[in-house]
C-alpha cells in the first residue's frame, strides 16, 4: 500500500528583494495512516513551511519551486481519485479547497489567532461541515456539539454559542481541534499546538490527540521545537535544520541513539536527568547561517563539534544516507559513531 | 539561621486585584492573584518559583520589584550596606529609590524590554546615570565592562536593539541589570521566548555571572527542567498559594503534594514505556476570583477526600526544610520525577 502522504524533494524558496531564502531545501518523507511523524527544529529551520506547503498556504513571496507532494485521495472523494500531486494543484481553485479542512486539516500554535473573534466557536466549526458536505444547518450543529463532547469541552450546548475570547486557552485549543477534525480528515498537521499551553494542559491535549488518532485513524504531522513533546507523541522523527533534514529515525532511535552531531547537540542543550544540576549546559556555538546564503554541504558546518572545520563537510554535497532500518542521517563525513 | 543570613524574606504576601463593574465602578470581587506566599532567599542562592500560568508567580516578582503594592504581607530586604533589614512592602516609592539598584529584573520578552530608539550604549548607561554610579570616562569604562561580561563586543554598543537576535537581546538585558551591582536578580521566564540551544547559552551565562558576582536569583519559570537545573530551593504555587516549598532535590525525588506529582508526570517523558503512567489532570486551574472551598486543588486531585473540600490545608513542615500544604502528606506515597521517566 502506498503511504497516505509522500513528500519528495520539496523545495520552497522565498524570493525577497535581498535575494532568495531557501526555507525548505530538498525535504522528503512519507506519512502513513494512523502514524505520527514529528518534525523538530529550531526557529527558522523551515519546519512550519513544510506544513504550509502541504496545504498550499505558503505565504507570499514563498513558492514551491521543486518537488512533489503525493497525496492518496480518499475513496469517497468526488473530485479526484487515486494519487494526486498537491504541488500541481491550483492553490486557489476548488480542488485545493475541497482538500483543505476535509482531507487535510491543520491546527496552530495560538488558537486566539486562528479563530475569528467576531463569530461564535460553533459557527466556525460548522462552517467546515457546511462547506464540505450537504448537511442541513441543524444537522451540522448537532455534529459540532458531538465533536465538542469528543474533545472534552463541558456543557457543549452552551459553549457552541460562545465567542473564542470567552474560552480559556486550553478550551480554545480543544475547540480548534474540534474544528480541524469535524470533517474527519485523514491527515492532521499540528503546528506547535501545545507551545502556548501549560504542562498539565499540554498533557491533556497530547492525550486527546492520541485518543482521537486511535479512533479516527488519521495520520498526524506534528511540528514542534520541544523535544520532549516530540518524543511523547511521535512514531518517527524528522530533525530539520536550515531547511534540510539532518536526521530521520524512529522516535526511540532519535532519543537513544542520535547519530547526527546536530541532533546530539540539540539533545544535550536541554537539562536532562543525567545533567548534574547547576553545571554548564552544552551549547551550540554560533548562530544559524545567514538565510540568504546557499550552502552546498552541511549547513551545520562551522557550529559542529565533530567536524572540526574539515572542509569536506562544507564542500561535499548534502545527502541523506541510510544507516539503518528507517534511520537516515545527513552527515558528509559520517562523523557519527556507528 | 541568624537574620543577617537572609537577603530577602517574604511573609504572608498577598495581592488582591479589585474587579470593578457598572457605572459607579463598584468593586464586585477580587482576583486573589497572590494569597499568602512566604519564602526566603539567602545571598548567592537561587530560589525557583514555579507554577502554571495565572498562579501568581509573576505577581510575586513584581511586588518584590515594587511594581505592585502588596495588599498585605511583608517583604524584608537586607541591604548590603549593613543598615539592617527593611520592609519594602511599607515603603513609599521615594524611600525605595535608593534600594532599587540592589534588586534588578530581567523579563521574558527581550524584544519588548529594550527601547528600539536607544543604542545599546544608551541602554546600558541609563541606569548608571540615573543612579549616579558613574560619569564620563568611568561611565564608558563600565559600559564596556558590562557588554563584555555578557559575551558581546564593544563594537555592538553603537547598534540598536533590532540588529540583535533574541538571545543577544537577553544578554543585553542581563548586562543592563548587572550595571548597578545588584544583590538580587528577579528573572521572570527569561528563556521561554528562546530556542533550546540559545536557552542553554543564557542559562550558562546566568550561572557564570552568579558564581562571579555572588548575587541571588529569584528564578520564575513554568519549565520544571530548567528550575531543577538552576535552583537550590523551589516554591511551587497553585492559584495564588504555596503548595510546596522544599530544597530542589527533595521536591523532584520525593514530592509531598499531589499537584507536584501530577506536574512531574506531565513533563514529557523520554521513556515511552512510562508514558502510560501519566496523571492527566481533569479540568482546569481553579478560578482565582472564586477559588473552590478547602484545598484549591481538590477538584482535580486524585487523592481528595471529604476534608479537602471543607478545610483549607495549612502549610506544614514535614521533614527538614520541606513545607507542604496537603492534609495527607504523611500518608500518601507519591512518585517523583524518576518514576515517570521525566526528560528533566
Amino acid at each position: 500500500m502506498p503511504p497516505l502522504l509522500e513528500v519528495d524533494d520539496l523545495q520552497v524558496h522565498f524570493f525577497i528583494d535581498e535575494g532568495t531564502v531557501r526555507a525548505v531545501d530538498g525535504v522528503s518523507f512519507s506519512l502513513e495512516q494512523g502514524k505520527t511523524l514529528g518534525i523538530v527544529g529550531e526557529s527558522g529551520s523551515g519546519k512550519s513551511v513544510i506544513g504550509q506547503s502541504i496545504l498550499r498556504i505558503v505565504p507570499s513571496p514563498g513558492k514551491i519551486v521543486n518537488g512533489r507532494i503525493l497525496f492518496q485521495m480518499g475513496p469517497n472523494d468526488v473530485n479526484e481519485q487515486g494519487i494526486i500531486d498537491l504541488v500541481t494543484v491550483d492553490a486557489k481553485k476548488s480542488l485545493a479547497r475541497s482538500i483543505r479542512g476535509s482531507e487535510i486539516s491543520m491546527i496552530f500554535q495560538e488558537p486566539m489567532n486562528s479563530f475569528s473573534p467576531v463569530h461564535t466557536v460553533g459557527s466556525q466549526i460548522m462552517e467546515a461541515l457546511l462547506l464540505h458536505s450537504d448537511l442541513s444547518k441543524a444537522e451540522a450543529r448537532n455534529q459540532a456539539i458531538e465533536m465538542l463532547i469528543r474533545v472534552g469541552i463541558p456543557q457543549p450546548e452552551n459553549r457552541i454559542d460562545a465567542y473564542p475570547h470567552q474560552l480559556s486557552g486550553g478550551m480554545r485549543q480543544r475547540a480548534m481541534i474540534a474544528m480541524a477534525l469535524i470533517c474527519r480528515p485523514r491527515v492532521l498537521i499540528a503546528d506547535e499546538p501545545t507551545t502556548a499551553l501549560d504542562v498539565t494542559v499540554q498533557a491533556q491535549i497530547l492525550a486527546l490527540l492520541k485518543e482521537l488518532q486511535e479512533e479516527f485513524g488519521m495520520a498526524i504531522l506534528f511540528i514542534s521545537h520541544n523535544l520532549g513533546v516530540i518524543s511523547d507523541i511521535s512514531d518517527d522523527v524528522l530533525v530539520v535544520y536550515f531547511g534540510r533534514v539532518m536526521e530521520q529515525a524512529p522516535v526511540g532511535d532519535i532519543f537513544e541513539n542520535p547519530l547526527h552531531p546536530y541532533t546530539q547537540a540539540l539533545l544535550r542543550s536541554v537539562p536532562g536527568i543525567d545533567t548534574p544540576v547547576r553545571t554548564e549546559l552544552a551549547t551550540i556555538e554560533g548562530s544559524l547561517p545567514d538565510p540568504l546564503t546557499y550552502i552546498v554541504g552541511c549547513p551545520f558546518f562551522g557550529r559542529c563539534n565533530e567536524c572540526g572545520g574539515n572542509t569536506v563537510c562544507r564542500d561535499n554535497p548534502y545527502e541523506l544516507t541510510k544507516v539503518g532500518d528507517r534511520h537516515f542521517v545527513a552527515c558528509p563525513r559520517m562523523c557519527v559513531k556507528l | 539561621m541568624s537574620q543577617s543570613d537572609v537577603l530577602l524574606e517574604v511573609k504572608n504576601l498577598k495581592k488582591h486585584f479589585p474587579i470593578y463593574r457598572g457605572v459607579f465602578k463598584k468593586v464586585v470581587g477580587y482576583v486573589k492573584a497572590v494569597d499568602g506566599v512566604s519564602f526566603s532567599i539567602k545571598p548567592g542562592e537561587t530560589l525557583g518559583l514555579v507554577g502554571e500560568s495565572g498562579c501568581g508567580k509573576s505577581t510575586v516578582g513584581r511586588m518584590i520589584m515594587g511594581a505592585y503594592r502588596p495588599t498585605s504581607g511583608e517583604i524584608w530586604f537586607t541591604p548590603p550596606d549593613g543598615s539592617g533589614k527593611v520592609n519594602l512592602a511599607e515603603m513609599s516609592p521615594k524611600e525605595m529609590k535608593p534600594l532599587r539598584p540592589h534588586i534588578q529584573m530581567i523579563f521574558q520578552d527581550p524584544f519588548a524590554s529594550l527601547n528600539p530608539r536607544m543604542t545599546i550604549r544608551e541602554i546600558l548607561a541609563e541606569p548608571l546615570i540615573v543612579n549616579n554610579i558613574a560619569k564620563g570616562a568611568a561611565l564608558e569604562g563600565r559600559v564596556r565592562e558590562l557588554i563584555e561580561l555578557v559575551g558581546l563586543k564593544v563594537q555592538h554598543l553603537t547598534r540598536y536593539p533590532h540588529a540583535f537576535s533574541g538571545g543577544q537581546r537577553q544578554r543585553i538585558c542581563i548586562a543592563r541589570a548587572m550595571g548597578l551591582y545588584p544583590r538580587l536578580l528577579v528573572a521572570d521566564e527569561p528563556t521561554s521566548a528562546l530556542d533550546v540551544s540559545v536557552q542553554a547559552q543564557i542559562v550558562n551565562l546566568s550561572l557564570e555571572i552568579q558564581n562571579q558576582m555572588g548575587l541571588a536569583y529569584l528564578f520564575i519559570s513554568h519549565d520544571l527542567g530548567l528550575i531543577r537545573h538552576f535552583s537550590q530551593k523551589i516554591v511551587l504555587m497553585y492559584v495564588g498559594k504555596v503548595v510546596e516549598y522544599a530544597p530542589a532535590q527533595n521536591l523532584f525525588v520525593k514530592p509531598l503534594h499531589p499537584y507536584t506529582e501530577a506536574l512531574m508526570s506531565n513533563v514529557p517523558s523520554v521513556r515511552p514505556e512510562l508514558v502510560g503512567k501519566k496523571i492527566i489532570l481533569k479540568g482546569e486551574t481553579a478560578d482565582p476570583i472564586n477559588p473552590p472551598p478547602g484545598c484549591a486543588f481538590h477538584p482535580r486531585c486524585l487523592y481528595s477526600q471529604e476534608i479537602c473540600s471543607n478545610e483549607e490545608p495549612k502549610l506544614r513542615q514535614i521533614g527538614p526544610d520541606h513545607v507542604v500544604a496537603c492534609h495527607f502528606s504523611e500518608t500518601l506515597t507519591l512518585n517523583g520525577c524518576d518514576a515517570f521517566g521525566c526528560s528533566i
